[in-house]
């Protein structure tokens, strides 16, 4: 049996260490999606308003958006997304009751375990559910937090012997659980803490969710500037002889150009390590995709776009 | 021995060879600020290398402030505990030994300790601490909503972090305390934490909650949201969450009046806060929003560290022309030097062609990224009088040397502290 390809998933939560890139990777994931031609929603969990920036598009909220052709984004907001679930679910008159009450409930969420995740992860399943796009794009929560919310529906059940909320764990634990529907997409750097982060991300996925994982993202992979040879000829250039002779024929100095150089084969090479240990622990059954780091003068949808086109290039290898 | 500085070696890791100056050390603004502070909490947006900022803060100032100097972490892979030769480091404060500085070349004048925060331990003493009795403590730690309840409500982790540093605080056994804050999803969480708790204790729902089953019945006001809670929740749940509430309820008091306690102490003089980013647009946002919350709740920004800055030399003037000529006419020069140079005598110049060529697509690739950081550095809406920039490292920090190079930057860092 084939694994799914990634695209050809439902529900795809992209996670990792703070800072690694997630939401960029996200919106690219889901620029990637809508391209293809399938009807994304994009949503970000934390509202931080990076992933409006990511497609230059003006602030998200938990209503979708259209923000390119056949991409839509919203951001999550358990107390709108629990007011939309009385309202759908338990067929509660909208009345005058229904915002207070929706309040009281967000704060019972805050209390009980589980509560506000389910309510989050069961917006997402419900969009899955009645297919209202093709794909769906969850810029999730850092690593630390998203088995939580990924284990929502095992943790309701735990604590939560009768009611309306247990019985609808069932069918949102069946999305979350299968394979072909489902994935968890792990967005890492080539440093330490990141693959380190990520590596417990994986065992814990396996142990405590039913969530399959659905690849790996390194991002920000600096490029090999010299091959075997190259390198030696480089290293000659820095010798003081060299680079005398090459500040003279320039009519400055060059020592900062090679210093700049060095910088970023170092750099590399120490990279290397981490994410040599990274690819020995996920084995060669997990796809891993390499995106470039980005020499960008800003952020913004140039950037989203060509995340998406190395995604893509890495998906076809 | 000597207790002076090392001599910044060449070869050191991070500055490398280049242009980048060593920094030199002594009489920093840094250093005036920790050493007028009791406390210095270090905080900003998640993945910028708070933990190691804070560790290289503390390490400096115990090296050449003396005293005892604590450094409280929250590093879940305990990588900094192994860097400071604690592996073993856990809730309780444990010493840095002296071995691990002189291993690192440097003679401290003070003591350097660290403590990592348990946060399943610190509230079962929380609770063992503000329950009216001993029977009360068991109920509430023996009961099966509390163990899922305890790492998850009113940012608990938030929370934990400062009790904590509350209570290591009020021993006064140490004459300046570094904490890193937890990574939580937004950096406004960690300061919002004690309030959180106050207000969850004091709110009305929380005493709709815990209302008896029956009595409820009668209370009008609360009717609906009972249908509602029920309807979704499920009686039974709801019953369960009540009587943990009413339980942890005779807590209350001491809880809110430690909540408030540690929310004084926040906006003591004695406390700085130090905000750590890196100059990507997603972390100066965080960071900037973080800094103009702090003077409108009282308290008191210290510093800015820019973490993981790309050096300086790359911004001189010159320089990008140089590049670019050296793409241009890199067949030229391939020539001129394989004929003039001794090193490069008998290299192949296709080859020594690519290799200028790729050297000056690298300098403008990441000189690209340094004007952006310069750009994002002076657009800085509020920037603190006391900013000081860290470079990339080349390698993650793994030793005590390595927290102590962090530090030399950190330390040589001038102007005036802000408060």
């Amino acid at each position: 049996m084939t694994a799914p390809r990634l695209l050809d998933r439902k529900l795809i939560f992209v996670t990792g260490k703070g800072g690694v890139g997630k939401t960029a990777v996200a919106a690219a994931l889901a620029q990637l999606g809508a391209t293809q031609g399938k009807r994304v929603l994009v949503c970000e969990l934390d509202a931080k308003g990076d992933l409006a920036s990511s497609f230059e598009a003006g602030p998200t909220s938990f209503e979708p958006r259209l923000v390119a052709p056949n991409l839509w984004a919203m951001s999550m907001d358990t107390e709108a997304s629990l007011r939309q679930y009385l309202a759908l679910q338990l067929k509660l008159p909208r009345g005058q009751y229904v915002a207070p009450l929706a309040r009281m409930l967000d704060f019972v969420a805050s209390a009980a375990p589980g509560v506000r995740e389910i309510v989050t992860v069961g917006k997402l399943c419900w969009e899955v559910r009645e297919r209202h796009y093709d794909l769906v794009v969850v810029d999730a929560v850092a690593s630390g937090h998203i088995i939580g919310q990924l284990a929502a529906p095992q943790a309701i059940n735990r604590l939560v012997r009768v009611g309306p909320i247990r019985s609808e764990t069932g069918w949102v634990l069946d999305i979350l659980s299968d394979p072909a529907t489902t994935g968890v997409l792990a967005v890492a750097t080539a440093e330490e803490m990141p693959v380190t982060e990520t590596i417990e991300l994986v065992g814990r996925l396996a142990k405590e969710t039913t969530v399959g994982l659905a690849g790996v993202v390194v991002n920000r992979v600096l490029p090999e500037l010299f091959g075997n040879r190259e390198e030696e000829i480089f290293e000659a250039l820095g010798e003081p002889e060299a680079t005398a002779a090459l500040s003279a024929e320039l009519g400055g100095p060059a020592g900062p150009l090679l210093e700049a150089a060095r910088l970023m084969v170092r750099t590399r090479r120490a990279r290397a390590a981490h994410l040599e240990r990274l690819r020995a622990f996920l084995g060669p059954s997990v796809p891993v995709l390499y995106v470039p780091y980005l020499f960008l003068r800003s952020y913004g949808l140039r950037a989203t776009r060509q995340v998406a086109a190395a995604i893509a290039a890495e998906m076809e290898s | 021995m000597t207790s002076g500085p090392p001599t910044p070696d060449g070869t050191a890791r991070g500055s490398g060879q280049g242009p980048a100056p060593p920094p030199e050390e002594g009489s920093g603004a840094i250093e005036a600020l920790l050493a007028a502070k009791e406390i210095a909490v270090v905080c900003g947006p998640g993945g910028v290398g708070k933990t190691t900022v804070a560790a290289a803060a503390a390490a400096m100032a115990a090296w050449h402030q003396g005293g005892r100097v604590l450094v409280i972490t929250v590093d879940p892979a305990r990588r900094l505990a192994s860097a400071l030769g604690l592996p073993a480091a856990g809730d309780e404060p444990e010493q840095v030994p002296r071995s691990a500085f002189r291993a690192a070349g440097a003679a401290p004048q003070g003591e350097l300790w660290a403590a990592m925060v348990d946060t399943k331990r610190s509230w079962d003493r929380m609770v063992t601490r503000h329950a009216p009795d001993r029977a009360t403590a068991q109920r509430v730690l023996t009961n099966p909503l509390y163990q899922d309840i305890a790492g998850r409500f009113v940012q608990s982790h938030d929370y934990i972090a400062i009790e904590r540093l509350y209570e290591l605080h009020s021993e006064g056994a140490y004459d300046l305390i570094v904490v890193d804050t937890p990574p939580s999803r937004n950096a406004m969480d960690f300061l919002l934490a004690p309030e959180r708790v106050a207000d969850f204790f004091a709110s009305r729902l929380l005493r709709f909650l815990t209302v008896p089953y029956r009595s409820r019945l009668v209370d009008v006001a609360s009717r609906p949201f009972y249908y509602v809670a029920d309807r979704v929740l499920g009686t039974q749940f709801l019953q369960d969450i009540a009587e943990f509430f009413i339980l942890f309820q005779t807590m209350s008091e001491g809880f809110v009046r430690r909540a408030q306690e540690v929310g004084r102490l926040l906006t003591d003089r004695r406390t700085t806060f130090v905000v750590v980013t890196t100059l990507g647009p997603g972390p100066v946002r965080e960071a900037e929003t973080f800094m103009s919350m702090l003077p409108s709740r009282g308290l008191h920004l210290g510093a800015l560290v820019l973490n993981r800055v790309l050096p300086g030399y790359l911004l001189a003037d010159g320089l990008q022309e140089r590049a670019e000529a050296l793409c241009d006419r890199a067949g030229e020069l391939a020539e001129a030097l394989c004929q003039a140079s001794a090193p490069l005598a008998g290299r192949d110049p296709s080859q020594v062609e690519r290799v200028l060529c790729e050297v000056g697509v690298n300098f403008n690739n990441v000189g690209v990224v340094a004007r952006r950081e310069a750009n994002q550095r002076a657009d800085l809406a509020r920037p603190p009088r006391l900013s000081v920039s860290v470079p990339e490292l080349e390698d993650d920090v793994h030793d005590l040397a390595g927290v102590l190079e962090l530090g030399r930057y950190i330390w040589a860092a001038r102007g005036a502290p802000l408060q």
